[in-house]
């Protein structure tokens, strides 16, 4: 329940037509109590001589009534539930707000199936709590209230008489509600599993037919659905009881006002036209018992929702501006230090990288090459600020890289990360996404330096042509390479790329490189490879090794060096070579 | 500035009739095993149906039979009526409850599996053409969505027809010009319900298309963060979210206009209805041709009578949600793009793995041919490499070869045999492909490597670990195979990956290996070991390497030179240099400062 605080500065940004909202329940309300009033008045009449007129009159009291208590209803929508929108509209949009300020480390960690329930299935319930729970729960207090107090001045003890089981009634929701949360929370859980599983199958599927394992996915996916089907029918096992257990013990009610109002009659202490009035206004109650218990199990859902999303949250930005930012810095020239860095993924991990020292000078070229594993992803993450160093500090122009703005450092570090990721939209969308002036030339610029352009003169819709998820209908090649010209588009002063020829042939790779020459000029590279054609010209070549740097210079002083990178190179010649030397 | 209106919902915006005999009749088929339960239910429910019409009536005769004429035992009778219709219609009402929920569970439960069965059927070009998160919510949501209509739905129409039935049968035994002027509201509230009902459906249909849309564009962001991140383009995304937002809020709210409308003119004309009764039964009563009890037994079947109608709008938006889910689930069922097995395979159990490109030619999209008159044999036991620029077809050629896709014109054959004219699965059991895309599944490093196939023991899992150099870092993680891999393996480094797909591989012991730039992101050291270890493993089995670093195959038997989809030169290493044509220019590439010293 104490989550659902957390919306206070919600309702509070739409506090009026909330105030507006909750007066027209009460308008509708009393209106709506005055039918059975006039009724019984009808009916009374009735018994003692009346006047056709007059009957008519009730009528249409009771129609005009309704007529009023009709037109507040239809603002209370207008007002509430409108409101309800309002603020899942405000919720959806801060929790993605939050979303985009989460670190690479939180998605990594965080199945996408997950965040997505949250987005979808919690935010919803969440709006059924602002709305309709918000509304029926005013809605039914104040009717209730009213309703009492008019048919206990028809007569006090058969109301009490009447309304004796209603207390047993509200422990029994609340105890059903209870229970039905508890094995809904476990649908849930296995529903997301089952989502999760098909997701899974789906997006591996050449991997699935390429092994045959199409029956053992469906075996395991048949479990999934039936341990849903078994968990859904433990709850329906308990809900089943709460629809005629409600009606049970309303329909108690009347019966009791049926009995014991009717001896009133015939004891003359109650009139007929106040009993079938009371009735009515026992049939008005039930809806607001019933929907009692209803609110009571949002609430409760709507609650435990609210706390999930509280957790997501109150997720702290790992990675963000903070005191020590230094705003005045508006840009960076590209001078890369790193200065005594070592780096775990988590404390009880082990050591990925180990009191690193390295200094890349503005438009410098430098390559890392170390074995699979060794960290040079994680060094190069650390760069933009993907991860934050445990020891030690990355500096930028000579000043740590925390104390520049993330948006300056990032907007000036074009990264082509190791694994592509495409969206699926048009080519150009995709080439220019970090662009924020859209412009012709700067495409077709990158296109041709990242030689993704000779590709793209043979799709029939050019850089028009709409890419599937993640780009799949591109080869290997073409992702990375698009990857490339969306990282060049930014116009960065520092430019990583992480193994981001691997699907590129050498020819090709070679074009690019001595086009990029040309374009990073005064402009920092930094490069992964396991190439030595990729590395050999840079600078200055680095060799990771146990999360230390174990070589540093050039080619050729390395080669001279005849350690770990010589070794790479002699194995990376061919046999002709092997026997020339 | 520009769109990213997100991925475009596709057909999920689609809504069709609320409700469409041909679709329904289908829909029945799935009820059919279940024809116990459905009599069951219909049956429970004549048995309750008139249960709740009969209290106003029962209450009538109190008032006019026992309270009018004093008689306290007459009322105590009719009271225990009352209270034993009342308990008999809970439990009734429990039981059906229970049984119909199982039912629909049961009929969803068979829905979802065959859907299920037929998307692992389905040909690669409809998952090229399809979002996997459209294919998941067939198999989810559209299919949860059919839950309430076989559950509830079809026996509540039921119980609904009865229920009404009943209240006329009583309404009209006690006075049948009364039920005619209280029924006289009937012809405006249905005129209301079909106005309502055609407005709510176009706001409705709004609903879901931006809705559809506001997921797609999560999904996809939310699984790209890090690009939006690298980029700093959070400003941006957020501004193009609160447009889809916004978009749903807007038809949300003209939603909630109909039913503000709505539901107010459904409690107006209940009351119009009870004026009528009070005016005109009133009257009656006057004159002595009616008893106050009757009057009030109709006041209380006319709210019985509009509950059904006023949870109508509740139970179109499920009928309309039904509808429009299973059309789009009949329209998954009735895709037939699956690579279909001929009607007589040829045999093929172990193969001896000669494989043969005939002429071949194949494009993704029709007409725009990425592979043209490729020819090509492989004798058995052969190592072949394939190079080529990127996008020349390399991948393509492997795609073709195991019938990923069918090819336009040419023939392939595996051992002289078409592979057309083979069991799919007896072809894909001879060869076993390490995908250039890395896929990995949640599980445990080990499922990932036997995927859940019993017959690849712990010992095989292991040892092509150790071929691949994959054992050394395993081992290293805490819980060593049995370490949880995380969504598409995050927490890996990309060619520790690799390694565990090339692992993959081996453990399943092919006839015919393909390495599609397996140990592209590999260290070469590492690709060295791989590839001596495979080597002594491979003997007398075929091979097919798709490699850009030409240490990697300058030992094959056999190169293929791709180029434009065009299949350029073949030879050994040794003949494609003193060709000096394509290889000898990416070789020149690859090692001319070597070339220099040399010279
Ligand atoms: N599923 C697909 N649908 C449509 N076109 C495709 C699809 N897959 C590949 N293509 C196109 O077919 C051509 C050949 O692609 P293929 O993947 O065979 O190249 P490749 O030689 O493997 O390249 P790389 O070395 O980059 O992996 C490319 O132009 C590519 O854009
Ligand atoms: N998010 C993570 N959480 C925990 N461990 C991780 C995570 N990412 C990487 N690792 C581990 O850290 C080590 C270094 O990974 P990294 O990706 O930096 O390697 P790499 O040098 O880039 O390798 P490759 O050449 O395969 O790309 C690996 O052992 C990897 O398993
Ligand atoms: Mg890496
Ligand atoms: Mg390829």
């Amino acid at each position: 329940m104490k989550s659902l605080l957390s919306l206070k500065k919600y309702f509070a940004r739409h506090k009026r037509k909330l105030l507006w909202g909750i007066v027209f329940i009460l308008l509708s309300n009393i209106t709506q109590v005055y039918v059975p009033i006039f009724l019984k008045d009808g009916i009374d009449g009735l018994q003692s001589n009346i006047s056709h007129s007059e009957i008519l009159y009730y009528a249409l009291l009771i129609v005009g009534a309704a007529l009023l208590s009709g037109f507040f209803r239809f603002l209370i929508r207008q007002t509430i539930i409108v409101v309800s929108r309002e603020i899942e509209y405000d919720l959806r949009q801060d929790f993605w707000s939050h979303l985009q300020n989460l670190s690479l480390r939180y998605y990594q960690n965080t199945s996408t199936g997950d965040l997505m329930a949250h987005a979808t299935n919690d935010i919803s319930a969440v709006r059924m709590f602002v709305g309709p729970a918000v509304m029926y729960s005013i809605d039914t207090s104040t009717k209730m209230i009213m309703i009492i107090a008019i048919i206990t001045t028809f007569d006090w003890q058969l109301t009490i008489a009447a309304l004796l089981p209603l207390p047993f009634l509200s422990y029994m929701v609340y105890k059903l509600s209870k229970k039905i949360h508890i094995k809904f929370e476990k649908i849930q859980e296995k529903f997301s599993e089952l989502t999760t599983k098909a997701q899974e199958s789906f997006s591996g599927i050449r991997v699935i037919k390429s092994y045959l394992r199409e029956e053992s996915e469906i075996k395991l996916f048949e479990k999934l659905s039936e341990d849903y089907l078994d968990k859904t029918m433990d709850k329906v096992k308990v809900q089943a009881w709460f629809a005629p257990l409600l009606f049970m013990i309303t329909g108690l009610s009347i019966i009791i006002a049926i009995w014991f109002g009717g001896m009133k009659v015939i004891e003359q202490s109650l009139t007929l036209g106040e009993l079938s009035a009371f009735i009515v206004y026992l049939g008005l109650l039930i809806w607001p018992v019933i929907a009692f218990g209803w609110v009571l199990n949002i609430i409760q859902q709507s609650s435990a929702s609210m706390k999930r999303l509280n957790v997501i949250m109150s997720v702290k930005k790992e990675i963000s501006d903070s005191e020590e930012t230094d705003y005045f810095v508006k840009e960076i020239k590209g001078t890369v230090e790193f200065k005594n860095v070592s780096f775990r993924y988590g404390k009880n991990l082990p050591v990925v990288l180990d009191k690193i020292n390295i200094k890349i000078d503005q438009g410098d070229t430098v390559a890392f090459i170390g074995k699979t594993g060794v960290g040079k992803t994680t060094l190069l993450n650390l760069i933009p600020r993907l991860y934050d160093v445990t020891e030690g500090e990355v500096l930028i122009d000579g000043k740590n890289v925390k104390t520049i703005p993330v948006d300056v450092i990032r907007s000036s570090v074009g990264l082509v990360p190791q694994e592509t990721f495409l969206f699926s939209d048009t080519l150009e969308n995709n080439i220019l996404y970090g662009v924020k002036e859209k412009d012709e030339s700067i495409l077709e610029r990158v296109a041709d330096i990242s030689e993704i352009k000779k590709d793209v003169d043979d799709f029939p819709k050019k850089y028009q042509t709409i890419l599937g998820e993640r780009g799949l209908t591109l080869s290997g090649g073409q992702k990375q390479r698009t990857c490339l010209a969306r990282a060049l588009a930014v116009n960065p002063k520092i430019l990583i790329l992480d193994d981001s020829f691997s699907a590129v042939d050498t020819h090709t790779e070679e074009e690019i490189l001595r086009k990029l020459k040309n374009f990073m000029e005064n402009r920092t590279s930094i490069i992964v490879s396991h190439r030595i054609s990729t590395v050999k010209d840079s600078d200055k070549i680095f060799v990771i090794d146990n999360g230390k740097i174990a070589e540093e210079g050039t080619h050729e002083e390395l080669i001279e060096l005849n350690g770990i990178y010589a070794d790479i190179h002699q194995r990376q010649l061919l046999e002709e070579e092997l026997k020339q030397i | 500035m520009r769109k990213s209106i997100g991925a475009k919902p596709g057909d999920d915006e689609v809504l069709g009739k609320a409700y469409d005999s041909k679709l329904m009749k289908r829909l029945l088929t799935y009820v059919r095993p279940y024809k116990g339960y459905v009599i069951l239910g219909i049956l429970l429910n004549t048995l309750v149906a008139g249960l709740g019409p009969l209290r106003p009536y029962l209450t009538k005769v109190a008032i006019d039979d026992y309270i009018a004429l004093k008689d306290y035992d007459g009322l105590l009778v009719v009271v225990a009526l009352l209270m034993g219709s009342l308990i008999f219609q809970a439990i009734v009402q429990y039981f059906l409850m229970y049984y119909t929920q199982l039912m629909g569970q049961k009929i969803i439960f068979d829905l979802r599996m065959q859907i299920f069965k037929h998307v692992q059927k389905l040909a690669l070009r409809y998952f090229d053409k399809t979002p996997i998160g459209r294919i998941v919510t067939r198999n989810t949501n559209d299919v949860e969505a059919l839950n309430e209509l076989f559950s509830s739905g079809i026996v509540m129409v039921f119980s609904d027809i009865f229920t009404i039935i009943w209240i006329f049968i009583f309404m009209f035994s006690m006075s049948w010009e009364l039920s005619l002027v209280t029924l006289s509201v009937l012809p405006v509230l249905m005129y209301a319900t079909f106005l309502f009902r055609k407005k709510v459906r176009d706001a409705y249909r709004r609903v879901r298309y931006h809705l559809a849309r506001l997921n797609s564009y999560m999904q996809e962001h939310i699984t790209g963060m890090t690009i939006v991140q690298i980029f700093s383009n959070e400003k941006r995304e957020i501004k193009n979210f609160s447009d889809i937002n916004e978009d749903h809020k807007k038809a949300n709210i003209d939603s909630i206009f109909y039913y503000a409308v709505f539901y107010p003119v459904v409690e107006i004309l209940s009351s119009i209805a009870i004026g009528l009764i009070i005016w005109y039964g009133g009257g009656n009563v006057i004159q002595g041709t009616l008893t106050i009890g009757v009057l009030f037994a109709f006041i209380q079947y006319t709210e019985m009578f509009f509950r059904p109608i006023r949870d109508l709008s509740e139970k179109y938006n499920v009928m309309q949600t039904a509808m429009a889910s299973s059309e789009r689930i009949f329209k998954l069922l009735d895709n037939n793009t699956i690579i279909t097995n001929p009607e007589n395979p040829k045999p093929l159990k172990d193969s001896k793995g000669e494989i043969e490109f005939k002429n071949v030619w194949f494009a993704y999209n029709e007409d725009e041919f990425v592979l043209r008159d490729v020819s090509f044999k492989i004798k058995p036991g052969e190592t072949v490499a394939i190079v080529g620029a990127t996008g020349a077809g390399k991948t393509s050629i492997i795609n073709i070869l195991n019938r990923f896709y069918d090819i336009q014109k040419g023939s392939i054959t595996i051992d002289r045999i078409d592979i057309r004219d083979l069991k799919i699965e007896d072809l894909r059991k001879q060869i076993s492909i390490v995908l250039q895309d890395v896929v990995l599944f949640s599980g445990t490093i080990k499922s990932n490597i036997n995927l859940h196939n019993n017959e690849i023991t712990d010992e095989m899992v292991r040892k092509a670990a150790e071929t691949v150099g994959a054992h050394n870092f395993i081992e290293k993680l805490p819980k060593g195979y049995d370490e949880e891999v995380k969504e598409k393996g995050a927490t890996l480094s990309v060619g520790q990956k690799q390694l565990i797909s090339f692992s993959r591989a081996l453990a399943y012991d092919p006839q015919i290996l393909i390495l599609d730039e397996a140990t592209s992101s590999v260290d070469t050291e590492t690709e060295m070991l791989i590839q001596q270890a495979t080597e002594k493993l491979l003997v007398g089995r075929t091979s097919i390497v798709i490699a850009h670093r030409l240490s990697t195959i300058q030992n094959a038997d056999k190169i293929l030179v791709m180029h434009k989809g065009q299949l350029r030169e073949m030879g050994t290493h040794h003949e494609l240099l003193a060709n000096k044509g394509i290889y000898y220019k990416l070789y020149q590439l690859q090692y001319k400062d070597q070339e220099i010293k040399a010279s």
